[in-house]
């Protein structure tokens, strides 16, 4: 639904966005990272036509964001950064003026306001001047806005700042519920919200993607943690000889070793109980754990600093 | 065009939602009623014409255009609230041209009260109709150049105080060609008069509606408005 290709979008000397290619496919949530200034907004910008590329392509739903800007406008929601709304207009208002700039039906514009308007929470404040909503419920009218003429495509740029952590639960859930019969792109700096609403993450920084991975490979890059009594130097030589094991890191206090061992995915728990057993040390604790988006995140970004 | 009569409804319904619409208007029917009393309802043996009343109200206007006019685009810039706007499926041009309506439909708003003026003078007097129509269509037409010169200059920057001073200034400056060109020499003289945009405004109020003054209000609006999308564009290429 989504296609980018060699990206590019230059200010001046600064480049913004460099040669960026990514695809999301029907259906697919995906979580759009990467530190503040990578490229995410002007990237999505560029995705909903507000900024044309310097060079490169991008479609969405088929359609060029360039060249076919209205046809790509018909089909996305957006919810911009910061929300910027009109102050001196009331919520229900404002959702039927956007209904009517985006070509919802006179017949079914009412039924439209009124579903966003219960989806997003808005009853309460249907009638209030958008100038004294608090922060959550201009998110949330963005959100309605987003909705009003039911896009098969959402790209929403940080739909949880600002937002308390039960607002940010009810958002979450929105989105997956949302998620179940659309495209959505989704832009956040909350990590832990990606890996329970996304099913796929592109990782960008510096106007690079440097990560897009699905989430599944989150768990494929677990870590085996192994306590034991035992000599530092010795337990880590033994169990870099098990097979499938890359990395092996080895701390030590009051006599006890502890090893993080990184076997790639491979389950190697068998080996090393037989092993440590056949040696005599007293094992102590083991656990496996798979690496966070937050590891996998400091990981691509600080990577591509230290090039 | 569907999408033009909802911005503009929008538009025209922000200056009715904002203090300024109420105070450009109280300013404006004030001044124009102290002059529509001194000069001709007050005035003992005054001659039956608005031709009094209309170079007043047309001088106002002027100062009070730029106020109409400067947050037409700066708000949006400044706000952000250019980007739903621009990413909604509706094209730059139907953006411009509905401010534009909405703006003058608030212009039209101002000019409407004074139409009791008229009412009044006719009702004591028998004033002639031909001048105080082509005065009101002159009228129209100056405001449409005020307000699309307003609209181009409110795109070029996100400070509304800036867009109202410099509309403001040109405004001035072409309103003071005309002025120049009553003291010109005899060679800068019909060039100077011929830009400066009060003149033309003579002409309709003493009820001598030419094309020549049509074709210049007309012209230079369409130039502004044509500006006003350009501009609009190029704020993407930055």
């Amino acid at each position: 639904m989504i296609e980018v290709e060699h990206l590019t979008k230059r200010y001046g000397e600064f480049v913004a966005v460099n040669d960026v290619s990514f695809r999301v496919g029907e259906g697919e949530i995906v979580g759009f990272l990467g530190p503040n200034g990578a490229g995410k907004t002007t990237t999505m910008r560029i995705l909903t036509c507000f900024l044309p590329a310097t060079s490169g392509t991008a479609k969405v739903a088929g359609f060029d964001c360039f060249t076919q800007g209205l046809e790509v406008r018909r089909r996305i929601g957006y919810l911009p950064e910061n929300v910027p709304l009109y102050g001196e207009m009331r919520t229900r208002e404002y959702l039927n003026f956007r209904a009517k700039l985006k070509d919802v039906p006179r017949s079914a514009r009412r039924n439209r306001v009124e579903d966003v308007i219960e989806k997003c929470g808005l009853r309460s404040v249907e009638n209030q001047v958008i100038g004294t909503l608090s922060k959550g419920y201009r998110q949330r009218v963005g959100i309605a806005d987003c909705l009003v003429h039911d896009p098969k495509i959402m790209i929403l740029d940080e739909p949880e700042v600002g937002l308390d952590p039960i607002q940010i639960r009810e958002i979450r859930a929105l989105i997956k519920e949302l998620g179940k019969t659309r495209t959505i792109l989704l832009s956040t700096h909350i990590l832990p919200e990606v890996e329970m609403v996304c099913e796929r993450f592109i990782i960008v920084n510096r106007g690079r993607v440097v990560k897009d991975a699905d989430m599944s490979s989150l768990r494929q890059r677990s870590t085996l943690l192994v306590q034991c009594t035992a000599p530092p130097a010795a337990l880590k030589e033994v169990l870099q000889g098990v097979e499938g094991v890359k990395d092996v890191k080895v701390s030590d206090s009051e006599g006890v070793s502890t090893a993080t061992v990184d076997s790639r995915g491979k389950d190697i728990r068998k080996d090393v109980v037989a092993l440590l057993a056949a040696k005599g040390w007293e094992l102590r604790e083991m656990s496996s754990r798979s690496q966070t988006l937050e590891e996998m995140f400091v990981e691509a970004t600080t990577q591509e600093e230290s090039k | 065009m569907k999408k033009v009569l909802t911005l503009t409804r929008k538009e025209l319904g922000a200056y009715f939602l904002s203090p300024i619409a109420y105070v450009a208007l109280t300013v404006f029917l004030a001044v124009s009623g102290i002059f529509f009393w001194r000069e001709l309802a007050g005035q003992e043996g005054a001659e039956a014409s608005m031709r009094v009343v209309f170079y007043p109200i047309g001088f106002i206007l002027m100062l009070i255009c730029p106020m109409i006019t400067m947050r037409l685009v700066a708000e949006e810039l400044r706000s952000g609230t250019i980007e739903p706007l621009m990413t909604a499926p509706v094209t730059d041009f139907q953006v411009i041209f509905s401010k534009f309506l909405g703006a003058f439909g608030f212009y039209v708003c101002l000019l409407l009260p004074t139409l009791v003026y008229a009412g009044i003078l006719k009702y004591f007097a028998s004033p002639d109709i031909g001048p105080i129509i082509s005065g009101y269509i002159g009228l129209l037409l100056f405001g449409a150049l005020l307000i699309s010169l307003g609209l181009f200059i409110s795109c070029l920057t996100r400070d509304q105080i800036v867009a109202a001073i410099v509309s403001f200034v040109v405004i001035l400056i072409l309103w003071a060609l005309g002025y120049f060109g009553m003291v010109a020499g005899d060679v800068l003289r019909p060039a100077l008069q011929y830009m400066g945009m009060f003149e033309h405004l003579n002409n309709f109020i003493k009820g001598d509606m030419d094309t020549t003054d049509i074709v210049y209000y007309v012209s230079l609006t369409v130039l502004f408005l044509f500006l006003s999308v350009r501009v609009l564009e190029t704020r993407k290429w930055r």
